[in-house]
């Protein structure tokens, strides 16, 4: 059963990615992808990380993947040709890194590691959670990001804060001269 | 119990999550599939056409939209990502005390500057 829901989002999460890729209406790529990153939160839910499936839904479900509609509805592409004639250095790279992924994996099962995703994660979420914090594995891992967060990674947590301010300064640097240029014209 | 039991324990936690994804999309495909089942049809080319508030339309409805909606939308990724960090804090507020405030308010104290500088830059002007 609990393999089951593991292959549910996992195949889901395929089919999906696959779909982004070869619908050629944008529009119906950016839906897809939508799809794809609720599942994607499901299965942060399977491996117990619930905060982490919140804000992935938040975050690339309610802000990302308007970032990508707004490209496609700014730059107007209704249906898109130029994809699919990249497909065979498409193929090249997906090839390259479909190998990396198995040699990886082929080294993780022949180091005594086992590859099942699902019982590996449930077994060290268990005695992670009643080691590190001591409380009842109820639902909710948020109180052991915010003490761990504020606390022993301070450090990194400001530092995060200031790479947004960063990253917001870019974007409206970025977006400045459109913005100048077209409030004088 | 082994781990694949308890996964499947933490798992019927959601049902009820479960259970309201699956009411919510029933709801849209019942409505629309009722009123496609009982709806009268009498098609008409006038009927069919399409039409916006009473009146023709006259361009196509795809045209590109104005760069400045992207502007809103990475400022709202970045804000967005802000309050994310303020959910953790808010749940172990009361066990971090004075320090955590403080490195709150520093972290808050940053984004005010980036929301001054948006703010002066006009970035979040319309016109």
């Amino acid at each position: 059963m609990a393999t089951l829901v593991f292959f549910y989002f996992a195949g889901v999460i395929v089919l999906t990615s696959l779909l982004v890729v070869a619908l050629r209406n944008p529009i119906y790529s950016a839906l897809s992808l939508l799809i794809m990153f609720f599942h994607v939160a499901g299965l942060y839910v399977t491996l117990r990380a619930e905060f982490l499936a919140a804000v992935q839904i938040i975050v690339y479900a309610g802000a990302i993947l308007v970032l990508y509609l707004f490209v496609v509805m700014l730059l107007n592409v209704k249906r898109e040709e130029r994809y699919h004639q990249q497909f065979p250095i498409g193929a090249f790279l997906g090839l390259t890194i479909l190998t990396e992924v198995l040699l990886l994996a082929y080294h993780r099962s022949s180091a005594n590691e086992p590859a099942l995703p699902l019982s590996q994660a449930a077994r060290t979420m268990s005695n992670g959670q009643s080691v590190a914090t001591g409380v009842a594995p109820a639902v909710g891992n948020t109180e052991t990001i915010g003490e761990v967060l504020y606390s022993t990674y301070l450090f990194p947590f400001e530092v995060a804060s200031l790479i947004l301010l960063v990253a917001m300064i870019g974007a409206i640097i970025l977006a400045k001269r459109d913005l100048f240029g077209e409030g004088k014209s | 119990m082994s781990g694949a039991e308890l996964l499947l324990d933490y798992l019927t936690r959601y049902f009820s999550v479960v259970l309201f994804i699956v009411i919510a999309l029933g709801f849209g495909v019942v409505t629309l599939l009722a009123s496609h089942l009982v709806q009268p049809k009498f098609p008409e080319t006038e009927k069919l056409s399409p039409y916006e508030c009473g009146s023709e339309p006259f361009s196509d409805a795809r045209m590109p939209f104005p760069v400045r909606y992207y502007i809103f939308a990475m400022l709202f990724v970045i804000f967005d990502i802000e309050v994310i960090f303020l959910y953790p804090w808010a749940v172990v507020f009361d066990k971090i005390g004075l320090i955590g405030l403080v490195e709150m308010l520093v972290f808050i104290g940053l984004f005010l500057v980036a929301y001054v500088y948006a703010w002066k830059k006009g970035a979040l002007e319309w016109d």
